[in-house]
């Protein structure tokens, strides 16, 4: 089977990037969104044919979907056995992935063409979507760490462009600014970690390459048994744990775990569209997929594992407690993603390797490919809304229903969804996540059916706030979107009610730890329980807001210092500005500048100022009198003559 | 000897002419006489090249040839020179040396 043409996938975005980034402004706004469009229809057409055929068409290698490696070069030669090499790598989780991403991003062009329009930037901000399209896509399909790597500081830098699409605005470019530093202050964590494997396996690849016999690849249990045996690195850490939880430390501040999740709800600041893209189902789940990825060395350190879990689990409740208590929809939607992303961090930190224990990681790949559908669906819906209001905040909305029909029914649609009720997309992928944690940790099981109940509060509140509650008098009447971004929130709900049953896309079968097909089945023990919970929040939401009433205010009221305390994030942006700016900027940049500007800068100061004086000095002596010159030259040479004269008899 | 005149006199004859002219290039303030100096030790050094080659090589003319080329050089100097006096002439009306001081720092 060929699969040789998987690389137009990646390089009609780029081209399409180069192209309106380089001419866009040359032509008609309207075109560049069209060219963009294009380009990841085809690139979105050309990943399902992918998916089609590595799932359904080629033989499998006894029972398990084989590692295809499309192709692979030798980029940089480091040493005799350590090389980077650009590839292509087939496998369920890429494949998967491709899917995500082509489809959210397809969709995302083309809402984008509506919302966008009349923007000043317009061929930039689509420029810079193909850019992120052409990084993600490199980012899922890297057949070795070093590529991934390096995919992973492009998404960077395309979602750093994206944030600041309104650079005019200050609060835009502290948001960019402010994902940037942190997603980089986490990916040192990762290179270090990459580092540390390369140097005991001595290769970057995931998988050994069969054209060069003794390779190994760091997946491989021939790159595990190296890692393992690698021994204690300080403090009675092994090796293998160290460079696994640096490599998580990289995940987690891709995807915004605690406590790197400060960036996330700021780079709301983004166009809609770009949140819907890159902070709700693709970018951010690059830390997932990058756990997911490289699952078997994690699995073979259970301290790693156990970090991955702990985090989590921890972020989704944090997250959830406070989106429990925002105004801006966005960011209900920004705290509603950290907690779907600690979700699936869980699954993978819960699971095993191999057969039945490996439902978690199934799990998690599940929940990471319903997620990306109904958080789209989500963020476009409430685009829609913003786009309609001209506001971000709930208290400025009300009563929608009536004005935006499309709109308020695929919201409600994915409301349901991230709720957990059946048959929706959300509650198989939830499902199997909490029958993964109820195997292996009871502590974490009951925080994630209480998370599950959290989230299902506070979407419907979200819910319920924008359509329902008080009868807002609008200035203009907000009207429905117009089709290019009507349709990718119908396409989106359709896929959200479908995706996830078992008939459809039997995602058990496909997307497994070991690549062998898994057979799932309900336990009705933990299927009804989360219902129940996931119903009881929107039954709460239903009363405290589908009408206008002051039960939320007296609640708000009652709890006070507590409510004011999650509802400002736990003050945790306050604790980072004083840990920089207090601490850090005083005690160590202080000296450092000081010791730039006075000493290093000082001594070229010095320099320069001695050449000027010295050169001020003698300058009398160039005073244009020919004949003075002539005179000292005249005499120069014959003191030289004599000197020669009277030194040469000897 | 040459043609029965000792080798000193053409010596003497040459380095008098050639402190003739750098005396003249430092005292002189009119730029023609400067010019007319420089031609005094170019052609100081052209009897050195003429005697030394008579002297040395009777049967060979290198040292002609090369007082021919420095006569030839001067030529086109002297033309440069003046050429330069005349639009110096123009700008501030005077050729003394001693106003030509706008090359200074």
């Amino acid at each position: 089977m060929d699969f040789s043409y998987t690389i137009l996938i990646l390089l009609i975005p780029f081209f399409v990037f180069l192209f309106t980034g380089l001419w866009g402004n040359k032509f008609k706004p309207v075109y560049s969104g069209i060219l963009g469009t294009t380009g990841l229809g085809i690139a979105w057409i050309l990943s399902l044919l992918t998916a089609y055929k590595y799932f359904f068409v080629i033989e499998k290698v006894s029972e398990t979907f084989p590692k295809i490696i499309v192709f692979r070069q030798v980029w940089l030669v480091l040493t005799d056995k350590l090389h980077i090499d650009i590839g292509i790598l087939l496998d369920p989780i890429s494949v998967m992935m491709l899917v995500v991403v082509t489809t959210v991003s397809f969709m995302v062009h083309l809402y984008s063409i509506g919302y966008m329009e009349g923007e000043r930037g317009f061929h930039r901000f689509f420029a810079f979507l193909s850019l992120f399209s052409f990084s993600m896509l490199g980012l899922v399909i890297a057949s070795n760490i070093f590529q991934m790597y390096i995919f992973w500081e492009l998404v960077g830098v395309s979602s750093f462009l994206l944030i600041g699409f309104y650079y005019q605005k200050p609060s835009a470019v502290a948001a960019s600014k402010k994902a940037f530093i942190v997603t980089r202050f986490a990916d040192l964590g990762f290179l270090i970690g990459i580092l540390i494997v390369s140097y005991y396996t001595k290769t970057f690849d995931f998988y050994a390459n069969s054209a060069i016999p003794g390779s190994i690849g760091i997946v491989e249990p021939a790159g595990i048994a190296i890692l393992q045996s690698a021994g204690a690195a300080f403090m009675g850490i092994s090796i293998i744990t160290l460079a696994m939880v640096l490599i998580f430390i990289g995940g987690a501040g891709k995807s915004a775990m605690f406590p790197l999740h400060i960036w996330l709800p700021d780079a709301m600041e983004g166009p809609t569209p770009v949140s819907a893209l890159i902070h709700a189902a693709t970018m951010v789940v690059a830390g997932v997929f990058l756990v997911a990825r490289m699952f078997p060395v994690f699995y073979a350190s259970h301290t790693a594992l156990q970090v991955v879990a702990y985090v989590g689990s921890f972020t989704s409740l944090f997250a959830a407690v406070i989106a429990c208590t925002q105004f801006d929809i966005k960011r209900v939607l920004a705290f509603s993603t950290l907690s779907q992303l600690g979700y699936m961090m869980v699954a993978l930190g819960v699971s095993g390797y191999g057969g039945e224990e490996g439902v978690g990681y199934m799990a998690s790949m599940f929940h990471l490919f319903t997620h990306a559908m109904f958080k789209a669906l989500l963020f476009l819906g409430a685009g829609a809304v913003i786009h309609a209001v001209h506001s971000n905040y709930s208290y400025d909305m009300g009563g929608l229903r009536k004005y935006l029909p499309i709109t308020h029914i695929t919201f409600l649609i994915a409301v349901i969804a991230i709720s957990g009720i059946p048959p929706l997309a959300g509650f198989w992928s939830k499902d199997e996540i909490l029958v993964a944690a109820h195997g292996n940790n009871m502590m974490i099981f009951y925080t994630q059916l209480f998370v599950a109940g959290l989230t299902a509060f506070y979407m419907s509140r979200l819910y319920f706030l924008i359509f329902w509650n008080k009868d807002t008098h609008y200035h203009h009447t907000p009207h429905e979107s117009p089709l290019t971004m009507t349709i990718p929130l119908m396409f989106l709900a359709t896929a959200t009610i479908f995706v996830g049953m078992h008939w459809v896309i039997p995602f058990s079968k496909l997307v497994t730890s070991d690549g062998k097909p898994l057979e799932t089945i309900m336990h009705m023990g933990i299927a009804i329980p989360s219902v129940v919970v996931g119903a009881l929040g929107i039954l709460i939401a239903a009363i405290f807001y589908m009408k206008e009433t002051a039960i939320p205010d007296k609640i708000s009221t009652s709890l006070n210092g507590f409510y004011t305390t999650i509802y400002n994030k736990f003050y945790f942006d306050e604790m980072y500005l004083f840990v920089t700016k207090k601490i850090i900027f005083n005690l160590i940049s202080r000296p450092i500048a000081w010791f730039d500007r006075q000493v290093i800068d000082g001594f070229m100061n010095a320099i320069a100022w001695s050449t000027q004086e010295v050169s001020e000095r003698i300058k009398g002596l160039q005073s244009g009198q020919l004949q003075q010159y002539a005179y000292v030259f005249v005499s120069g040479a014959i003191l030289l003559a004599l000197v020669f004269v009277f030194m040469w008899t000897k | 000897m040459i043609g029965g005149i000792p080798l000193t006199h053409f010596l003497i004859v040459s380095t008098i002419m050639f402190f003739v002219g750098i005396y003249g290039f430092i005292t002189r303030r009119n730029l023609i006489t400067i010019l007319m100096s420089i031609e005094l030790i170019l052609n100081s050094t052209n009897i050195n090249f003429v005697v030394f080659n008579k002297l040395l090589y009777p049967d060979q003319i290198a040292g002609q040839m090369f007082s021919v080329f420095v006569i030839a050089v001067a030529a086109a100097e002297a033309a440069v020179a003046i050429a330069i006096i005349i639009n110096l002439y123009r700008r501030i009306a005077n050729i003394e040396v001693e106003n030509v001081n706008e090359m200074k720092y």
